[in-house]
């Protein structure tokens, strides 16, 4: 499923959306999949792990590095995708490195094989991307730029220039990481990001207090990934615990 | 749409990193621009290199290296600069800029932990807040520059995600920036990174290359035939060859550890031979030369000198090597040893093991012909660090 659809499905029903991430590889990622998107998550992102993260705190820090000791890489990633079966956006997030040894035609082009509709790179600036965002728009798959604090004027205009699918508020300076606050940098974000294309607000969001108020705040959803990783990666409860989180940030957005 | 061209060396170099980096890049880009050629920047930048640092190092003939070899050998004498190696002269200007740009911490990564003690050093002495990221089996390696950092104020950060080493520290620093971009410079140590990063630290190196070749001149009265410097990251081995890129009758060599072997694990390269035997990738914001498995993660490296033990390369020494106006070689860690003895016997100075890996290639070379006459050698670094771990490693034999 494109992005566009699901944010406009959303619309309709006048709710944010809720953005997973998890790490492939690690714990049952199939069947994590599956409970994220019953528990009501919107979209999922799904992590393929590179050994030298440079955008992520110590807790998915951990879980890349489990997958990776699992034995994910980027042929078993496609193969694993490919079997979902899921009727929501699935996108892949990575490092530019793992895209640009596969090939950016061939991953792009894996990617809508598998039925990935949209890529994130953390490491990507808007002045390397030009080359993937031409496979992407080739392969009908939306590449999701990130804008956070410090990126403002025409910098910022242009990153918006080049968006589709949603646009990725980073809420706060700093790698990714559970909190239980609302940076006082987010809501001054949101405003300044001036486009129709939605707007999801990610890195350090952990409960339904946080997303009711990014809601408010004038945003099109939340990505929450640690406080779900954090589960995973304790290994208790897993998927009722999943569920619950989901269930209950999910309700912060309606 | 068409990819930036700024910072690029041919396909090299770049600015591979997250956006919440980018401001800081290109103010670093500006303010760089704005001061390199400032008369008042020049002029402190060069009272620190005289009066503190101690600049120029002597050119030496060494004349016992030179009756063995058959060769004309000249020892940059790097390792007589205070902090006891080249580092010192990136961390001074880059501080000095720093400073310049109102910022008030300097944050850096370490392998050998040679430029965290440079980064010290000048943090001390500009009165910045200094803290240093270095890979926890660093600091096992390097126990005694670990508390030299300490000493001179620094705060030591262990490292312990990944493999534990140079490219993890590097890792940690950038997340550090990007949560702390605002009052805090990344004082990189190599001519590595993101644009403008490889520049900025080639220019303030380059100062070796620039004194090598007013001395030479005056002792010898003509250039070099060829000149020789180990090379991980590449700043020592650029500082002392860019002023002679465009002199193509002088070979170049890029010596990178060989480590135990040419091979691979799954996981891991037994060398650190990025230049000879990398390929095409993106690692810590710059694409060049890096050691990867099929898939494009990053392989550990290895070599008995910490300094050298890194994944990747200066995206303008991939460059260069691509064009071949460089020659990279290798040195493997038993030939290193080797050649850490010979110098500390016959010419009464201790290498670093990095600097070594140089001294080992022109007695690989001296028979074959290509070096020519005259042959400087980059001693980028002095020993001292290195007999515990030396010794440590005798001891095992």
């Amino acid at each position: 499923m494109r992005i566009a659809d699901k944010f406009n499905e959303l619309t309709r029903r006048d709710e944010g959306a809720m953005i997973a991430y998890v790490c492939a590889g690690d714990g049952d990622t199939p069947g994590i999949v599956h409970t994220l998107v019953n528990a009501g998550a919107d979209i999922v992102e799904l992590g393929l792990p590179f050994s030298d993260p440079v955008a992520e705190g110590p807790t998915i820090q951990a879980s890349i590095q489990r997958a990776l000791e699992n034995g994910m890489n980027t042929d078993r990633y496609f193969a694993m995708v490919k079997d979902l079966d899921v009727n929501i956006p699935l996108l892949v997030m990575t490092y530019y490195n793992l895209i640009f040894k596969r090939g950016l035609k061939k991953f792009t082009a894996d990617c809508r094989d598998s039925g990935i509709t949209g890529i994130i790179v953390p490491d990507l600036s808007m002045e390397e991307s030009g080359d993937l965002e031409d496979c992407c728009i080739d392969n009908e798959i939306d590449l999701i730029y990130l804008v956070t604090p410090v990126t403002k004027g025409e910098r910022l205009d242009s990153i918006i220039s080049r968006s589709s699918g949603f646009i990725y508020l980073v809420s706060r300076l700093g790698v990714t990481g559970a909190r239980d606050d609302v940076a006082s940098s987010t809501n001054e974000l949101i405003n300044r990001v001036k486009t129709d294309i939605p707007k999801a607000v990610g890195f350090g969001i952990s409960s339904k207090e946080q997303a009711v108020e990014i809601r408010k705040g004038g945003a099109d959803g939340v990505i929450v990934g640690s406080a779900l990783v954090d589960i995973i990666g304790s290994g208790k409860d897993v998927t009722k615990r999943l569920d619950a989180l989901v269930r209950q940030i999910k309700s912060g957005l309606k | 749409m068409k990819n930036s061209s700024k910072g690029k060396f041919g396909q090299f170099g770049g600015q591979f990193i997250p956006e919440v980096l980018m401001p800081a890049h290109e103010e670093l880009e500006a303010a760089y621009e704005q001061w390199k050629n400032d008369p008042r920047f020049i002029k402190e930048l060069n009272y620190y290199r005289r009066d503190f640092a101690g600049r120029p190092s002597p050119l030496y003939y060494a004349r016992r290296l030179s009756k063995k070899y058959g060769h004309k050998v000249y020892l940059k004498r790097e390792d007589l600069i205070h902090g006891g190696a080249h580092k010192l002269n990136n961390t001074l200007g880059q501080a000095l800029l720093a400073k310049y740009m109102g910022k008030r911490r300097l944050i850096a990564e370490t392998g050998a932990g040679q430029h965290g003690v440079a980064t010290a050093i000048v943090g001390a002495n500009l009165g910045m807040t200094t803290q240093v990221y270095m890979g926890a089996k660093d600091m096992e390696r390097q126990r005694m520059n670990v508390y030299r950092m300490e000493l001179l104020g620094a705060k030591v950060i262990p490292v312990t995600s990944g493999s534990q080493t140079l490219k993890d520290a590097i890792n940690e620093a950038m997340r550090d920036w990007v949560a702390n971009v605002e009052d805090t410079h990344y004082l990189i140590g190599s001519v590595v990174g993101a644009h403008p990063f490889p520049s900025i630290v080639r220019d303030f190196q380059s100062v070796i290359g620039i004194e090598v070749e007013a001395q030479i001149m005056e002792q010898e009265g003509r250039l070099p035939d060829s000149i020789i410097a180990c090379t991980g990251g590449g700043s020592n081995a650029i500082g002392i060859f860019y002023p002679f890129i465009d002199n193509t009758e002088i070979d170049l060599f890029a010596v990178e550890a060989g480590g135990a072997g040419m091979q691979s694990t799954k996981t891991a390269a037994l060398h650190s031979a990025s230049l000879c035997i990398g390929e095409d990738g993106i690692l810590h914001g710059a694409r060049t030369k890096i050691l990867q498995d099929p898939y494009g993660q990053i392989l550990e490296s290895c070599s008995v000198s910490a300094g050298l033990d890194y994944s990747g390369v200066g995206p303008q020494l991939a460059y260069l090597a691509q064009i071949k106006r460089i020659k990279p070689r290798t040195a493997s860690d038993k030939e290193t040893l080797a050649a850490f003895h010979e110098l500390s016997e016959i010419e009464g100075i201790i290498p670093a093991l990095e600097s070594a890996h140089a001294l080992a290639y022109l007695a690989k070379a001296a028979d074959k012909g290509e070096l020519g006459e005259v042959v400087v050698i980059n001693l980028s670094g002095r020993g001292d660090k290195d007999l515990e771990s030396v010794l440590k490693l005798e001891a095992n034999k």
